[in-house]
């Protein structure tokens, strides 16, 4: 016994360690990156990994963060468009190396998308919208005149920001095609190898991904834009928000992702440490379907949008983790109006329920994800239409769950939070105002048929703004579009998602922008002391 | 019972445990209100995707075919594929299992190390204060909720005193520098022959594997004293008291080499219950192990990832219970035979 008690000591007094904050060329990141499944662009739809692919891939084209109606070149440095709207000619870069060292080429582009449509994961369901099958995408997408020239055709003439939006989007990556092709199995076009391989040639390149734990991403030095200043990012899986804070203040790691309200308000006075604020482009909603009775009624939809404190819930609830929006395209996209018309009015809302037949309100549930803040939102919104005599039972449940009775529409009400898949308006006119087919067995399910909300016309609207080739124009047909839509529909918009980030006060130069793929961390680098 | 006999018998129990676990978990999985094809696909993907995927998964066969499919393929040695890894269910558990290994084990030792001296002693001064402090320290270690726990010995060890380091099985800079061969830190850092890796990943390991330590000797010292308490009242105690033996040989050779035989299954018990996986040390610590897995992929309605995890953990209490009991046979003659 004694001699355990001895090999415990000098084990313990071993482990006294040499401990050390990350070197200066090494940016370390505290996230939830549990959600990730692989890195293949052609597969990517979860948020870490929309995030992390962009640092290791580039794409033809991309928009400014700071100005997401301006699209602007990347590794194409030019295109035409043709007279009639449907085919575009890229003129490539000639300085762009891959990690491996190869030169990009139009074959590297042309055999990229071709892929992302062949393999026919989730994501090219975006590119999809522009006619690509695998059966037409060869004759669709193909090499131009000479190794610099890509050219794109689609099915239809849509409107050219449209289509450009659609290639800054991670399914559009430009892959090393000769890497990918020697790493193939069985014809799987290199799907199994880039779950957990790279073959970019961005910032950064993939050197290790262990499933909820970390991932490593080592510098490119031959980047076209410039070396970048980091050598090594790490990110790690950090579950537990608490834990996150104690490794950003202690200065194990440079940015903490996960903090909550409260916790981000307690690290505000610590000088060692920034908070920053970007707006993404996400909207929390609330919808009502329209297959339940009394939410089917007009006078309830107006109703409902009397009956949220728009404001309190922002400042004690979501508390600089969003703005107010009332209209469905986030601020900043083509199109968007600012109009916020809507404010708690109880009398207003209880008039409008005795008009529609409800004096004395009705009951109705409320599915909600079980999870911070959403839980809090609900009991808000509960609290609100409760005075109005609406009695909301709120069924929590995981989010799989309560999103699997959503998508079969056996809800009534519903709290979402919507995710712009591009930067084109038509992203969020697609979901929120357009149904094409109300039936059971619909092909597309947008979010107004999870409400069973029929609109033959304002769908016709929808389809029109897309092929709206006059920027002018679209604009303003997207602006009507929201008109109707805030004024009548079973959804009541209520926030704009910001993304809180935390990060040591010496770090800068990440890019946090408007959507979770152009959080870029290529000009990161930490100022001297 | 003749050894063979035994042994068949031993594997009886072990297959009917993992067909009853299978059947169970099986069974939870097809009521939970979660789509498992979603949870594959996610909330965009087109119809032909959900279909497909639909199909993939072998959810349009009925319910009792998916099952005995299933049973076939376990036999076969495939848990399948996660949902949420796309990975093969037995190379995830392979990756994860070896952290938490680690951790109970170490956990299991300092519990061990100090819950039979602390039993001990609580015994022989039954009612007094050495006795108390145990049974205190005890209850402490059952009560507190082992979150709060490490999220405190975090602030104090981590952030105040600078004792230890932070969460994660290694610094930050020492991620990706040793290739897991064993997936046990230590030993592959050691294999490698990379001592500050090493030294780093002990450290690591001190400040959860005390906390998981605590919590397992809280057990361990309350099974010691109720033991021995008994031991020291029998008949053989009085005497050896009684032919002049010293106190220490009373109490560390005839009374504690009595009880030696339950204890070896306390202990392993306590092991067994550390390996399961223990969710929240390993959220705090961001301790990448069987119990986050776990626990993710129930959330994620993963069901392969579960059913395995499930097997996984069944087999081993099965496995450790077989240990103890050979570990009987060596130490007390009598059951052996």
């Amino acid at each position: 016994m004694k001699r355990l008690a001895l090999a415990l000591a000098a084990v313990l007094a071993l482990a006294v360690p040499a401990l050390a904050a990350p070197p200066r060329d090494m940016l370390v990141m505290a996230w939830r990156i549990d959600d990730m499944i692989g890195l293949d662009p052609a597969d990517a739809f979860e948020l870490t990994t929309l995030e992390v692919i962009p640092q290791i891939y580039d794409r033809l084209v991309e928009y400014d963060p700071a100005d997401v109606t301006r699209i602007r070149p990347m590794l194409a440095e030019s295109w035409t468009v043709s007279e009639d709207g449907r085919v575009f000619t890229f003129t490539l870069r000639d300085d762009v190396r891959f990690h491996s060292g190869a030169s990009m080429t139009a074959e590297d582009v042309v055999f990229s998308l071709r892929r992302a449509i062949k393999v026919a994961r989730a994501p090219a369901a975006l590119l999809g919208q522009l006619g690509w099958t695998p059966a037409t995408v060869d004759r669709m997408v193909r090499v131009g005149f000479g190794p610099r020239s890509v050219v794109i055709e689609t099915d239809r003439p849509y409107a050219p920001a449209f289509v450009l939006y659609l290639l800054t989007a991670d399914v559009a990556s430009v892959l090393d095609s000769a890497l990918v092709i020697g790493n193939q199995v069985n014809g799987d076009l290199g799907q199994a190898w880039l779950k957990t391989n790279s073959a970019g040639s961005g910032p950064f390149k993939l050197r290790q991904w262990k499933p909820a734990e970390s991932v490593l991403l080592d510098r490119h030095d031959e980047y076209w834009r410039g070396t970048p200043p980091m050598k090594r990012v790490v990110l790690r899986h950090i579950p537990e928000a608490a834990t996150q804070r104690l490794l950003l203040e202690k200065g194990d790691v440079d940015v903490a992702r996960n903090l909550t309200p409260e916790q981000a308000r307690g690290l505000r006075a610590d000088p060692a440490i920034k908070i920053g604020a970007s707006r993404k482009s996400n909207v929390w909603y609330l919808s009502l379907n329209q297959k339940r009775g009394p939410l089917a009624k007009p006078e309830v939809r107006q109703a409902f949008r009397h009956l949220i404190d728009y404001e309190a819930i922002r400042s004690t609830i979501l508390e600089g983790h969003a703005l107010v929006r009332q209209s469905f395209l986030p601020e900043g996209f083509l199109g968007a109006i600012d109009d916020k018309p809507f404010a708690y009015d109880l009398d207003k809302a209880k008039a409008l329920l005795a008009k529609a037949g409800y004096p004395d309100g009705f009951t109705v549930t409320m599915d909600v994800r079980n999870a911070a803040p959403t839980t809090d939102l609900a009991q808000a919104i509960q609290a609100g239409a409760g005075a109005a005599g609406i009695r909301i039972e709120i069924v929590p449940g995981d989010g799989k769950q309560v999103l699997t009775k959503y998508r079969a529409r056996n809800h009534d009400l519903y709290i979402g939070q919507w995710s712009a898949d591009y930067q084109d308006p038509h992203t969020n006119a697609d979901a929120f105002a357009a149904n094409a087919d109300n039936g059971e067995g619909a092909i597309v399910k947008s979010l107004a048929w999870r409400n069973a909300w029929d609109i033959p016309e304002m769908t016709k609207a929808t389809n029109a703004a897309l092929i709206e080739r006059e920027p002018a124009k679209r604009a303003a047909a997207y602006g009507a579009i929201q008109r109707a839509h805030q004024a009548d529909s079973p959804f009541v918009l209520m926030f704009q998602e910001v993304e809180v980030v935390a990060q040591r006060a010496d770090l800068d130069g990440i890019v946090w922008g408007p959507a979770i793929e152009t959080n870029l961390y290529w000009k990161a680098a930490k100022r001297q002391p | 019972m003749t050894r063979s006999s035994r042994l068949a018998g031993w594997l009886l129990s072990l297959a009917l445990t993992a067909l009853g676990l299978m059947l169970v978990t099986f069974l939870i999985g097809r009521v939970m209100p979660i789509d498992p094809v979603l949870a594959a696909v996610g909330d965009r993907a087109g119809a032909d995707v959900y279909e497909r995927v639909r199909v993939e998964l072998g959810l349009d066969q009925p319910l009792w075919r998916q099952f005995l499919t299933y049973v076939g393929q376990v036999a076969r040695g495939d848990l399948g594929h996660s949902t949420l890894t796309a990975r093969p269910v037995l190379e995830d558990i392979a990756r994860v299992f070896p952290a938490t290994l680690e951790l109970a084990t170490c956990a299991m030792l300092i519990g061990t190390a100090l819950g039979i001296p602390a039993g001990v002693l609580a015994a022989t001064h039954g009612g007094r204060w050495p006795d108390h402090v145990v049974r205190l320290v005890g209850l402490a270690g059952y009560s507190v909720p082992i979150f709060w726990l490490g999220l405190m010995a975090l602030l104090l060890f981590y952030a105040r005193l600078d004792w230890a380091p932070g969460p994660g099985r290694v610094s930050a800079h020492f991620e990706g520098v040793v290739e897991p061969v064993t997936g046990l830190i230590l030993i592959d850092a050691l294999l490698a022959g990379e001592t500050e890796v090493f030294r780093d990943a002990l450290a690591h390991l001190a400040l959860p594997a005390m906390v998981l330590g605590l919590f397992s000797m809280a057990y361990v010292s309350r099974m010691t004293r109720g033991l021995m308490l008994e031991q020291l009242g029998q008949d053989h105690i009085v005497t050896a008291r009684a032919k002049g033996l010293s106190e220490a040989r009373v109490v560390w050779r005839h009374a504690l080499g009595n009880v030696a035989v339950p204890l070896v299954t306390v202990v392993a018990l306590s092991w067994a219950n550390l390996l399961e996986g223990s969710v929240l040390t390993e959220t705090v610590f961001a301790w990448p192990g069987l119990g986050l897995y776990l626990t993710n992929s129930l959330l994620g309605a993963d069901m392969n990832a579960v059913l395995g995890g499930t097997l996984v953990v069944g087999a081993i209490f099965v496995g450790l219970n077989l240990l103890s009991d050979l570990l009987y046979r060596l130490l007390d003659p009598r059951a052996a035979g």
